[in-house]
């Protein structure tokens, strides 16, 4: 068990140095807009999604409609409906513990999942469960320091951020290291840019998602052909 | 600034809903069947698929209109790359290239 909390601990630290400059911002801004760090907290504990609750914040300054908000919420957060597709079958052997697995499925718990790799005493139940609640009390604190003492913090953290951009690289690195095939990562790419240029970066990642997936349902008969 | 307790906790609970839907729809829709093989074939290959679109996520501001708007971000990435293929060491990768991301985008451009 300390092994394998220890390997979690170590893969997470990435993406404590992410949030934490993150968490803070998150913590000020809602400050000033009158909601104190017992807010930001609970929002941070609940919702565990980055973007969505940086929006959130105009969704509770503003006068916008309940259902404009459901709707822009599920539209913000649609490349979650992917993120389980790989655990299927791996979370239901999990018990009880795959609901809270399933609830804290951010874009940084799903690029620790993938980044798993089987290692001699470590558990894969209890590293996934770790990997979420390592992120999951990271996200909360740094969102709590925020707004208790986000005001005092002088130290110029402007592109800290790039860190998450990092361990996403460096993850998307690892993966193709091992793989038999790569051509998912150029497809997704390629999407991804072809889908900036049309959609627009705000509102391009369902798009490249869902052309992605289809264009790899396409390529299945060769990519399943150069796996095996 | 009055707050009005209600419609706040009113919005994040919609907001909590409607991000654990999502979460949860592939596990709800394949509940207590036999996962198809098409779908246990996207599962196998999407995890590389959805990597490269969330660093093309990360990178979605870059500009080419200025020097400033991509240069800052294609040497950082270049680093990132470069030590990670040299040293394979994750935490060195990372911090290495954050930190010459800051140093660009606060005192270089």
């Amino acid at each position: 068990m300390k092994t394998t909390f220890r390997y979690a601990l170590r893969r997470s630290l990435p993406i404590l140095l992410g949030f934490v400059p993150l968490g803070l911002a998150y913590g000020v801004l809602m400050r000033s807009a009158g909601y104190n760090f017992l807010w930001s907290g609970a929002c941070s504990f609940f919702v565990l999604a980055g973007s969505l609750q940086f929006l959130m914040v105009s969704f509770l300054t503003g006068a916008m409609p309940i259902a404009t908000v459901a709707v822009m919420a599920l539209l913000l957060n649609s490349r979650h409906i992917f993120y389980g597709l790989p655990f299927l079958e791996k979370f239901r052997a999990f018990g009880p513990w795959r609901y809270y697995l399933i609830f804290g499925l951010s874009d940084e718990v799903f690029s620790q999942h993938c980044d798993y790799r089987p290692t001699p005493g470590v558990d894969e139940k209890w590293s996934f469960i770790f990997s979420t609640l390592l992120v999951h009390v990271y996200w909360v604190v740094s969102t709590i320091a925020g707004g208790l003492l986000g005001a005092l913090i002088r130290f110029d953290t402007t592109g800290i951020d790039f860190s998450l951009t990092a361990l996403f690289i460096v993850i998307l690195l690892d993966q193709m290291h091992g793989a038999d095939v790569r051509l998912p990562a150029a497809l997704a790419a390629a999407s991804g840019v072809v889908c900036i240029l049309v959609f627009g970066a705000a509102n391009f990642i369902l798009p490249s998602l869902v052309i992605t997936s289809a264009g790899l349902m396409l390529l299945r008969p060769r990519l399943e052909r150069e796996a095996a | 600034m009055e707050l009005n307790v209600g419609r706040s906790i009113l919005i994040i609970a919609v907001c909590v809903l409607c991000t654990l839907l999502e979460r949860a729809l592939p596990f709800l829709v394949f509940r207590g069947r036999e996962v198809p093989g098409a779908v246990r074939y996207l599962g196998g290959v999407l995890p590389m698929a959805v990597m490269a679109t969330l660093v093309v996520y990360c990178l979605r501001d870059t500009a080419f209109t200025s020097l400033a708007g991509f240069a800052p971000q294609a040497i950082a990435v270049a680093v990132v790359v470069g030590l990670h293929l040299w040293r394979r060491s994750a935490l060195l990768s990372i911090v290495g290239g954050t930190a010459v991301y800051m140093v660009l985008v606060q005192m270089v451009f």
